[in-house]
Order: structure tokens, then C-alpha cells, then sequence
């Protein structure tokens, strides 16, 4: 049976890995060689690098630290954030990266989700949706959150699946850094609306919010970073309760 | 040394890092004659079985050859498929058919949850207790990272299935001819020792 996927997203600025409160405030968090490293050795399934500067700086400095973590870990590798082109999707994949999450870029060039899945393969192409409850429906926002765009969550998901992604990286703007659940409702929305994997974000703080989301969220894989980075849980300790709740997934690594 | 071949379906470089890092010495030959040199061949592949139609018939028939005489060969997810007389997914693109059989599209399944392509880490199922040469020191339901749309057939010479909504080949083996459905080079320490296994059947280059 496939297994639930547990997902470690290093949050990086210059370099280093930091995290916020609902895409604000952040705090350091550690070098992001050293963290994948420990979550490999915890049995984490799958890591994801987010570029969270937006400098030409910072840029360079991105495919050096997806060198480093790939040398740490024989995983899938996603890496976001500023993903524009096609040259800045090769950049990263040349130093390593399995498959490239396109947020703001998709949106405003949906093409280039076609592009990429023709160049690389649907599996290396995963489209980021950052979402936020409007009354009983999702509006997806761009540019980290600080722009409405006047989309559907689950109508975006449905069109990005038939320009070639592979998965959907759907982030709840309202959860994100609250530790206080995924949003179920959020996620059983559009994973019922696609064929393609549904990745969770936003809102983990205890192993019940990864139970919830696997079954009545219907996700296909979590993503989580603060809950991992400050070492409050070990990755094999969520791995052993979902076991035990009934929850597909891989434990002898 | 070991080629690895380079047909254009997707990048080969968490392949080549899984190699560098067993300490294999490897290749990518750009013509397919520079294959009479080689210890060992290695067709990954990630994305369309139709990429594989860049496997011409010189490379066909340099591969075939190598085969006949010895040369161990291993097929990655499409370079697996490959292997086999053709997939549905390309019709009119053959496979290579060292394998007997064709490779089928997985069903999905809305009601049961299973969703196509298959994504993720999924186990190992030896179909029987025969012993096989890629899972020696991998425990049985072992899991490895999956992720296509496409299968081979449980044949005999399946040496682990994997299920999703339907069983399928995860690994083959016949002779010297090797193939996996899924991604070593992605599936941590077990995936590393399958292809530690793979390599320990390479022949020093006499």
C-alpha cells in the first residue's frame, strides 16, 4: 500500500533556514545541509527547499545550498521559491533538485508548467497553491502571500493538473505557523477535485494534525517545518503514532 | 567501467551522485560503439517511454549485443519498461524485449483512493522465496520511492511486486539483465543497497 508521505520543508534565506508565524517574523532555524541530514537519518520521506529570498544574491546562494542538501540525502528533492523561468528551473535541478514547485510564475504564465513538464517530466513539477478561506471558498494568494488574485483554490488545482503537474503543494495561509492543524476541509477539497497528489502545509503542531489530515484531509503527503527544525518531535516518533493510528507509512528505513 | 545511458528523459543527476557515492566509476557514452568498452550498462529514465525511441537501433543493437555477451545491465523506471517489448503509453515505440511482456497504465481508482501516477514510497512484495540478486540484504516489504503512471507485468521474472489498485513488477531479473519500476537513487540506504547489489555482479574489466 502507498504510504503517506511525510515532507520536511527548509525554509532558506541566504543560505540559512529560517521560519515564520503566518508567512511573517522569522527566526533562524539552522544550516540546511546539517538539518536534512538529521531528518534523513529520522526517516523523513521527501525533503522540500523554499527560497525565501527574492535577490539576485540570494539566488546564487540557492543553488549552492540545494548542492549541499543533495549531497546529504539520496531522496526526492523539491525546491521553490522564485521560480520564474525555465533557466532558473534548470539551475536548480542541475544542482541536484528531483522537482521544482512553481507558485507566483504558474500563475501568471501558466506555460510554463507545460514547459517544464515537457522538459523534465510531470513528476518534476509541482505547483504551490497558497490559500486562504474567503466565507465557504478558498482564494488563492501569490508573491508569499501578500497578493489576492481573485482564483479558486480548487478550480487552480484542477487547471494546473491538466497543464502537466505532477503534484499540488497547497499551503493554508490561515494555519501556517500556528501549530494549529492543517486545514482538513482545505485539502479534502482540492484532493478530492485532482488525480494528482495533494501535499498539506501549513498548520502541524501535533502528531493528531497529521493523523487528521491523512484521513479525513484525504492528503496524499504533509509538509511541515517548524514541528521538525526545533526538535520538539522526531520524524520517526510521528512515523511510529500514525502507524499505530492505522495510517500507511514507511517505517524501516 | 560502468556506462550510463543518456537518452535525454529527464536529468541523470541523482543517479550519477547514487554511483559516486558506491564508489562506481561510470560514463555517459555519446555514441553507442563506445559500449564494447564497459563493464556494465545502465538505462535510468524519468518522464515518456516515447524519449526512449532515442535508443536507435545502433544502440539497440550495441546493448543487445553486450547482453549476449555477459555485460550486466540494469533498467530504471522507463529505462525498466524499456526492457521489456513495448508500453501502451507509446504504442509505436518498441521496447528493447529482452522481457516478455507489455507495460500497462494503472487504473485509478476515486472511490478506493488510488490515485495515477503513483507517487511515493510503497513496499516490496517478493512474489516468492526464490532468491534474487537486487534485494539480497533488503528486508521483505522493504519501501522504495515510486513515481510513474506505467507498469510492467508480473511475469516470472519478477523478483518483487509492488500494489497499487493492481500488482506490478517493481523489480525484474532475468540472467544479467536487471530492472526496477522505482527509483534507487531516491529510495535511501535500501535503495542504495540495491544498487550495491546490481554493482557487485559487474565483472572487473578484464
Amino acid at each position: 500500500m502507498l504510504s503517506k508521505r511525510i515532507i520536511a520543508c527548509l525554509d532558506v534565506r541566504d543560505g540559512q533556514v529560517v521560519k515564520g508565524v503566518q508567512f511573517q517574523q522569522l527566526r533562524h532555524a539552522g544550516d540546511p545541509a546539517e538539518l536534512a541530514r538529521r531528518y534523513n537519518t529520522e526517516g523523513i520521506d521527501e525533503v522540500v527547499v523554499l527560497d525565501i529570498t527574492a535577490t539576485i544574491e540570494g539566488r546564487r546562494t540557492l543553488a549552492r545550498t540545494v548542492h549541499a542538501v543533495a549531497q546529504e540525502i539520496f531522496l526526492p528533492l523539491a525546491v521553490g521559491g522564485g521560480i520564474r523561468t525555465e533557466d532558473d528551473a534548470a539551475t536548480v535541478v542541475d544542482a541536484g533538485a528531483d522537482k521544482v514547485s512553481l507558485n507566483t510564475a504558474a500563475l501568471r504564465d501558466p506555460a510554463l508548467i507545460t514547459t517544464l513538464a515537457g522538459r523534465y517530466g510531470s513528476q518534476a513539477v509541482i505547483v504551490a497553491i497558497d490559500a486562504k478561506r474567503h466565507g465557504d471558498r478558498f482564494a488563492v494568494y501569490v508573491r508569499s502571500g501578500q497578493t489576492g488574485t481573485g482564483r479558486d483554490a480548487v478550480e487552480w488545482a484542477r487547471e494546473a493538473e491538466s497543464r502537466g503537474a505532477g503534484e499540488i503543494l497547497l499551503t493554508s495561509m490561515d494555519r501556517d505557523g500556528t501549530k494549529a492543524g492543517f486545514d482538513c476541509e482545505l485539502t479534502a477539497a482540492v484532493s478530492a477535485a485532482v488525480d494528482i497528489p495533494v501535499i498539506a502545509s501549513g498548520g502541524a503542531g501535533t502528531f493528531d494534525h497529521f493523523t487528521d489530515v491523512f484521513t479525513s484531509g484525504r492528503a496524499d503527503a504533509a509538509l511541515a517545518a517548524s514541528i521538525f527544525h526545533y526538535a520538539e518531535h522526531s520524524v520517526a516518533d510521528l512515523k511510529r503514532h500514525l502507524r499505530n493510528e492505522g495510517v500507511p507509512v514507511r517505517i524501516n528505513w | 567501467m560502468i556506462a550510463l545511458v543518456d537518452y535525454r528523459a529527464g536529468n541523470l543527476t541523482s543517479v550519477r551522485k547514487a554511483l559516486t557515492a558506491l564508489g562506481a566509476d561510470f560514463v555517459t557514452p555519446a555514441f553507442a560503439d563506445e559500449l564494447r568498452h564497459v563493464t556494465a550498462i545502465i538505462v535510468p529514465g524519468v518522464g515518456h517511454f516515447a524519449s526512449t525511441a532515442h535508443l536507435d537501433e545502433a544502440w539497440r543493437a550495441a546493448i543487445l549485443e553486450r547482453v549476449a555477451a555477459g555485460t550486466p545491465l540494469l533498467g530504471i523506471c522507463v529505462g525498466m519498461q524499456w526492457l521489456f517489448e513495448g508500453s501502451d503509453e507509446a504504442p509505436d515505440d518498441p521496447g528493447i524485449g529482452l522481457l516478455a511482456g507489455r507495460c500497462v497504465r494503472l487504473r485509478g481508482d476515486t472511490e478506493r483512493r488510488v490515485k495515477v501516477p503513483h507517487v511515493g514510497w510503497n513496499a516490496l512484495t517478493p512474489p516468492s522465496p526464490a532468491p534474487s540478486t537486487l534485494l539480497a540484504g533488503v528486508a521483505p516489504d522493504s519501501q522504495v520511492y515510486f513515481t510513474h503512471s506505467f507498469a510492467p507485468p508480473v511475469t516470472g521474472d519478477c523478483v518483487a511486486a509492488t500494489t497499487h489498485g493492481q500488482p506490478f513488477a517493481a523489480a525484474v531479473e532475468r540472467g544479467n539483465v536487471f530492472g526496477v519500476q522505482f527509483h534507487p537513487e531516491k529510495s535511501s540506504d535500501v535503495g542504495l543497497q540495491i544498487l550495491r547489489n546490481f554493482l557487485s555482479t559487474v565483472r572487473p574489466a578484464s
